[in-house]
């Protein structure tokens, strides 16, 4: 039984995620804790390793189909990874990669799994970890002696700098015969179209959730974002509607923002969400009820109707 | 020799020919308009039975709300037009000129026939061998005396409805349809069915006085015949046109043909066309009732909705062909007026044509024509809800009952909604923002989806603790409802009526978390399963607590309350706030100063319409020392907030303009202080409402509640001023109103 | 031709409209306290089992262990569509781990003919994994999570996942597999309590024993304490009417240069 933490790369369109570093740069303090390698497991778009500096080797596989993401593909590589190097501990951010392969990993590996982590650190030779439960509203503090673990760990919480390094990991081709017998089969990865908007560019957001109520009243906060010279951009709710199209999307299955000002109207902030727009350098957040978990990481707070408010401040930004 | 008797010979100057042809022509019309009545009623006994007792049984009507439906009653409406001249005057006496006119030409014409063919023909002439008439003398004078009468009435009355009928300006004569934007649907022969209607009935009255004319004219004037004075006045006129009693003579014959056809067509014409409204708008009146849209009716046989024609019963189908198309519903209708696809009257027409169609009813100039088989030209199997009438049609309803209320003819619009709606929540065909409300009311009890125990949490901001009816015996239970207990806006409104009471040594209480919604929107929504479970957990917890009456907050929950959980058992007195407050300030119980403000004061639908009560906030208001500004509709006239019915949990984003801010620019023109509310809901919207208009800097929106409160504060002050220093004396106590 | 059979695991989640309160020995919620609700992500399973019968038709079977007011759960299943309900008894009346639930499944569904096993995404208390990717390993069946979209196909189902961004993936995958819905095509329907009430009275619930006994959370995690998140970070509320907050929005906004005055 090796001290190798492994840490799955997700990559979207050519790009490394965020996510992916955090957890590059918490595998490598967790490595170096128990001496143990840092193996990034890299499936699809193998000139990516040259970014994954921080590992010590890069476990790859070529192959178009890959980098589009096929779960029983990814698992059946994730799984010889494991096996191979041995691996103590596999880091996986919670995306739909995370939920797919953390899970059916743990049970082939027959490792221990660990949901929605928000915080990990060695503590001798063990591990800690905390895991949000409830959809946030508790905590958890779990002590794990399971000499193999998969986590999965909420993204957006550590920095990305730690797992942005320079450095010449070994690269290290996976037999393509691992997935010799697959049952599944790609069949095409779409790109929404984006509409002209990119959301992550804006320098501010107005963001809309549930509590807009409606599409027709999208015009207030239409309104306030057009004063500001601003996108809009909503929480799941309001896209699963069909109110406005996915690119305007922030959280786990949209996009992740960090814009200097982030307004939030009727959003009460369920994990996800947040997990899209906490890093923002500053979080305004408009909601009725006093006990949202949005206040929980806005800066400043009110609990006036948005309906209230929108009118007013459009008018007020508006000269 | 003519000239001598008083009388004038009937079929006069006629052929055998001619004469058998009349009667032949008349067995036919007649044979016609039997053959058109009897599909109808043949129609009507197929209708589902009512599962409500009808007329002067013990469940119709509404106790103390309404008056309860008899025959005395429902003739009196249909003799003097009552309901026909109901906030329409100048239509509703032109209508009763009309039917009088038009019951006294019927009863004309049938002196005739009794005299000529039964008395002249068979009594006198085939049994006595010499035919007779009674219609002599002095009889013949004052025949034609009174009913020429009824002929000018009748032509008076018409003129005035025919010119509205072909001007169609105003806005419920319009036929343009709300629901169907994009057009596909052609009302023209709707429009010519009314034409013919008004046009064929006045060319009968106008050539029936000509034909007059030209015989009095054709015979000299005979001296008599003064008393004929219309048909007199005709002939001088004629007469000084230049017409001699040669031509008249000619004339008369063409003319009575013309004008005998035209009668035997109407005869035959009026079952299959808006005539048969003559009939069929006089037995609705008379099988109305006002009870079933108060105390909406249990699902038929178990059966959640209507899903076919089969399903309507013998009322609401006789209620779809007493429709005379007025269009007073789609006039006051808040969802049509405020730009939502509903018209009342539409969809009465709507389901009028498909069940026709269904039936294969034979029907003139009352179909609208559809390039597709959708609306009123949907196949017979369709679904009534969905198909016939859209889902948003139905959804737009906020049940507020103006329609009920403005129909002349006892159509009850609701019930029927209601029972489509039904169907709809079945298939589960509703939209997100309700279906979240119903499964908050369902797993939480309350529409907020806030958890139960936290229902009362609005008393803590007490400074006393309201007893709990469930632990201690009460006089008065509060039946606080969602809005009161859980809307931020509207706590506020509770702890001040709970401070009021407090301070009057009222003896109340509370159900605390056991309360539930008590569910009238619910069932308006066509959630009857969850209406009964609702009702189910209130009757036990109201079962478990000791009290003697109940009040209200909400005028909805008061609506179910008093007048529908009585089938479920509950048997106590139920009241509104308001009324409690009115009896509290009569009684001197809450010392007030007078406020001296202007208000105006909005009747909530479920208050002071369905439930006339609109004299006790008005008592309130009067106890305050306030100047009462009546709005221009107002009491059982008022006009819906757009908030009932379940629409409170809809997204009403599409309208044009919220029926709330039409409402609230009605009070903007009254130059008041404050628009005063009895209702949560009511509260919600017009606060709403008045900020959207910009009438909040003018206006403010009230409860009575905090009228009240702040009169009484100001009483307590003065009080406290009086006895703490009456040195000074100068002070002698600005008013503030804030 | 057999129709296919889609089997729906679901299960019963704390309400989280209630205030969650802590046991005494702060190792769990108050059980006795809380109010349980079925996992929303179950019911997207559900009416996406629904919709496929509705195209294509299938057998939908909804199965879960004996939880509180999971009979409710089951019942508003049938009245929405389902057609057969099952509950797993005797598997103990503590809270069931992902692990623990995932290996009775499997057990269970080793003696079950099926082409789909289509259950929530997540659920509000997996601590341990979550249900799809965990049966799916242990059946050794391919499976897949985030599902917005299933098509069936002849001894197939493709499958669309969302991944981050909004961009989604197509997969055709051969049957039997497991699938983690996240949305379904259309909300939720609505079932009308006169229909829940009907599958009552009609009884169509069959109990069934448990292939097994919990035997207790996931080997080699311990749980050293459960506690409601820190406060530390809250937000500075703004205090005043709409005017008032908009006014200083607008001064916070200008004061980090973002807008001028």
């Amino acid at each position: 039984m090796g001290n190798d933490v492994v840490v799955v790369v997700e990559h979207d369109g050519g790009v490394v995620s965020d996510t992916t570093f955090e957890l590059l740069g918490k595998g490598r303090e967790l490595a170096d804790a128990w001496g143990g390698r840092l193996v990034a497991a890299l499936f699809g778009e193998p000139e990516l390793a040259g970014e994954l500096g921080a590992a010590d080797v890069v476990r790859f596989a070529a192959g178009a189909e890959l980098g589009g993401y096929c779960p029983e593909a990814w698992e059946a590589l994730l799984l010889n990874v494991v096996e191979s190097v041995g691996a103590r501990l596999v880091l996986i951010g919670t995306s739909t990669v995370g939920m797919d392969l953390g899970s059916s990993l743990a049970a082939r590996w027959h490792a221990a799994p660990l949901s929605y982590v928000v915080a990990l650190r060695a503590d001798g030779d063990q591990l800690l970890a905390t895991s949000q439960i409830y959809a946030g509203k508790l905590l958890a503090d779990l002590r794990v002696t399971a000499p193999r673990v998969v986590v999965t760990h909420i993204g957006g919480l550590l920095p990305s700098d730690a797992g942005r390094r320079a450095g010449s990991p070994a690269r290290e081709e996976i037999d393509p015969g691992v997935l010799g017998s697959l049952k599944s089969a790609f069949k095409e990865r779409r790109v929404p179209d984006g509409g002209g908007v990119d959301i992550t560019a804006a320098p501010m957001l107005v963001s809309v959730g549930r509590g807009i109520a409606g599409q027709d009243n999208l015009e207030l906060a239409q309104e306030v974002a057009d004063a500001l010279g601003v996108p809009l951009s909503a929480s799941r709710p309001v896209i699963d509607q069909g109110w406005l199209p996915k690119p305007h999307q922030v959280g786990k299955s949209g996009k992740k923002v960090k814009p200097k000002a982030y307004l939030a109207f009727g959003i009460s902030g369920a994990p996800e969400h947040l997990e899209g727009m906490r890093n923002s350098e500053l979080i305004i957040a408009c909601n009725t009820d006093p006990s949202a978990p949005i206040f929980d990481v806005a800066h400043y707070g009110t609990t006036v109707d948005l309906f209230d408010l929108l009118p007013e401040l459009a008018e007020r930004l508006g000269d | 020799m003519l000239a001598l008797v008083v009388t004038r010979h009937i079929l006069g100057g006629m052929g055998s020919a001619q004469i058998a042809v009349f009667y032949s022509l008349a067995v036919i019309a007649i044979a016609v308009f039997f053959y058109g009545m009897a599909r109808r009623v043949v129609k009507y006994r197929q209708g589902r039975a009512l599962d409500r007792p009808w007329l002067r049984g013990p469940g119709s009507g509404v106790k103390g709300v309404t008056a309860r439906p008899s025959f005395a009653s429902a003739a009196g409406a249909v003799l003097t037009n009552r309901t026909v001249r109901r906030r329409k005057p100048l239509v509703g006496w032109a209508h009763l000129a009309l039917f009088w006119g038009f019951l006294g030409l019927l009863a004309a014409t049938t002196i005739v026939g009794v005299d000529y063919d039964i008395y002249g023909h068979i009594i006198t002439g085939a049994l006595q061998g010499h035919e007779k008439t009674f219609l002599t003398g002095w009889f013949y004078e004052g025949f034609n005396l009174v009913f020429n009468a009824a002929g000018v009435a009748a032509i008076g009355g018409l003129a005035v409805l025919l010119v509205r009928r072909h001007q169609r300006s105003e806005p419920q004569l319009d036929y343009t349809r709300v629901d169907v934007k994009d057009g596909g649907y052609s009302r023209a022969k709707l429009v010519a069915g009314d034409m013919l209607f008004v046009d064929l009935l006045m060319a009968i009255l106008v050539t029936g006085f000509l034909v007059q004319g030209l015989r009095i004219l054709s015979e000299g004037f005979p001296s008599f015949e003064g008393w004929t004075w219309m048909g007199w006045f005709v002939a001088k006129a004629l007469s000084v046109a230049g017409i001699s009693p040669d031509v008249a003579f000619y004339l008369h014959g063409v003319l009575w043909w013309a004008h005998s056809l035209m009668a035997l067509g109407f005869v035959a014409y009026l079952p299959y066309s808006k005539a048969v409204h003559m009939i069929t708008s006089a037995a609705d009146l008379v099988a109305t009732d006002p009870g079933p849209t108060r105390r909406l009716p249990a699902l038929a046989d178990g059966k959640p909705g209507y899903t076919s024609a089969a399903d309507f019963t013998w009322k609401e189908l006789l209620d779809f062909d007493a429709c005379t198309k007025c269009g007073r519903c789609h006039e006051v209708c808040p969802a049509r007026t405020s730009g939502g696809p509903l018209s009342p009257r539409d969809l009465i027409l709507d389901l009028r044509q498909w069940l026709n169609s269904s039936r294969h009813i034979p029907t003139l100039l009352e179909t609208e024509l559809r390039s597709e088989t959708t609306g009123p030209a949907a196949p017979p199997d369709a679904e009534p809800a969905g198909d016939v009438i859209r889902q948003e049609t139905l959804w737009a309803c906020t049940t507020c009952m103006a329609c009920v209320e403005a129909c002349p003819v006892g159509i009850e619009h609701v019930p029927t909604i209601v029972s489509l709606r039904r169907r709809l929540v079945d298939q589960g065909k509703l939209e997100p923002t309700l279906q979240a409300a119903l499964q908050n009311v369902a797993s939480q009890g309350n529409s907020f989806g806030k958890s139960a125990r936290m229902r009362a949490r609005w008393t803590k901001a007490l400074d006393f603790t309201i007893k709990d009816a469930r632990k201690e015996p009460v006089e008065l239970l509060w039946f606080v409802g969602d809005h009161a207990s859980f809307d931020e806006r509207m706590q506020g409104l509770s702890q001040s009526l709970a401070r009021l009471l407090h301070d009057a040594d009222v003896d109340f209480g509370l159900l605390y978390e056991a309360e539930r919604n008590a569910g009238n929107d619910v069932r308006r929504v066509g959630e009857e399963g969850l209406f009964e479970m609702l009702v189910e957990s209130n009757m036990q917890a109201m079962g478990n607590a000791s009290f003697k009456e109940i009040f209200t907050t909400d005028p909805h929950s008061f609506n179910t309350l008093r007048n529908e959980y009585s089938s479920f058992g509950l048997e106590v007195r139920v009241r509104h706030y308001s009324q409690l407050l009115a009896d509290l300030l009569d009684a001197g119980r809450i010392p007030v100063a007078p406020l001296g403000t202007k208000v105006t004061y909005h009747d909530p639908c479920y208050l002071g319409r369905y439930n006339r009560i609109t004299e006790a906030p008005r008592r309130v208001i009067r106890a305050l020392g306030c100047e009462l500004v009546e709005m221009p509709r107002n009491k059982d006239n008022t006009f819906c907030c757009g908030a009932g019915g379940g629409r409170i949990w809809m997204d009403d984003s599409h309208l044009e303009e919220r029926p709330s801010e039409m409402r609230i620019k009605e009070a903007g023109l009254l130059a008041v202080d404050r628009f005063v509310v009895a209702c949560p809901k009511d509260f919600a919207m017009y606060s709403d409402a008045a900020k959207t208009t910009g009438l909040d800097t003018s206006m403010r929106v009230v409860d009575l509640v905090q009228l009240v409160e702040e009169a009484h504060v100001l009483a307590v002050r003065d009080t406290a001023r009086e006895t703490a220093g009456m040195a000074s004396g100068a002070n002698s106590g600005e008013t503030e109103t804030s | 031709m057999i129709a296919m059979r889609i089997v729906v695991p679901v299960k019963q989640v704390p309400d989280l409209v209630e205030e969650l309160e802590l046991n005494s020995e702060g190792s769990d919620i108050d059980r006795e306290f809380v109010k349980f609700v079925a996992n929303e992500w179950d019911e997207q399973a559900l009416e996406e089992a629904l919709l496929i019968k509705e195209a294509v038709g299938a057998q939908v079977s909804v199965v879960a262990f004996d939880e509180p007011d999971v009979d409710q759960t089951l019942y508003t299943a049938l009245a929405r569509g389902a057609d057969e309900a099952v509950k797993l008894t005797g598997a103990g009346d503590g809270w069931l781990s992902t692990a623990e639930r995932s290996r009775l499944l499997a057990q269970w569904l080793s003696g079950q003919s099926y082409d789909m096993v289509i259950t929530g995404v997540q659920a509000s208390d997996d601590l341990d994994g979550q249900l799809a990717g965990t049966l799916g390993g242990l059946l050794g069946v391919p499976h897949a999570s985030v599902v917005v979209g299933v098509e069936p196909g002849s001894g197939s189902v493709t499958v669309t996942q969302e991944l981050a961004g909004g961009t989604v993936v197509r997969t055709e995958i051969a049957t039997p597999c497991v699938l983690g819905m996240q949305t379904a095509r259309q909300a939720p329907r609505y079932a009308p309590i006169s229909r829940i009430r009907q599958a009552m009275s009609a009884g169509g619930l069959e109990s069934v024993e448990a292939p097994g006994e919990a035997t207790g959370p996931t080997d080699g995690i311990e749980l050293l304490r459960l506690y409601p998140p820190e406060k530390a970070g809250r937000a500075e509320m703004i205090s005043g009417d709409a005017p008032a907050v908009a006014e200083r929005i607008v001064e916070i906004l200008a004061s980090k240069g973002l807008v001028k005055l």
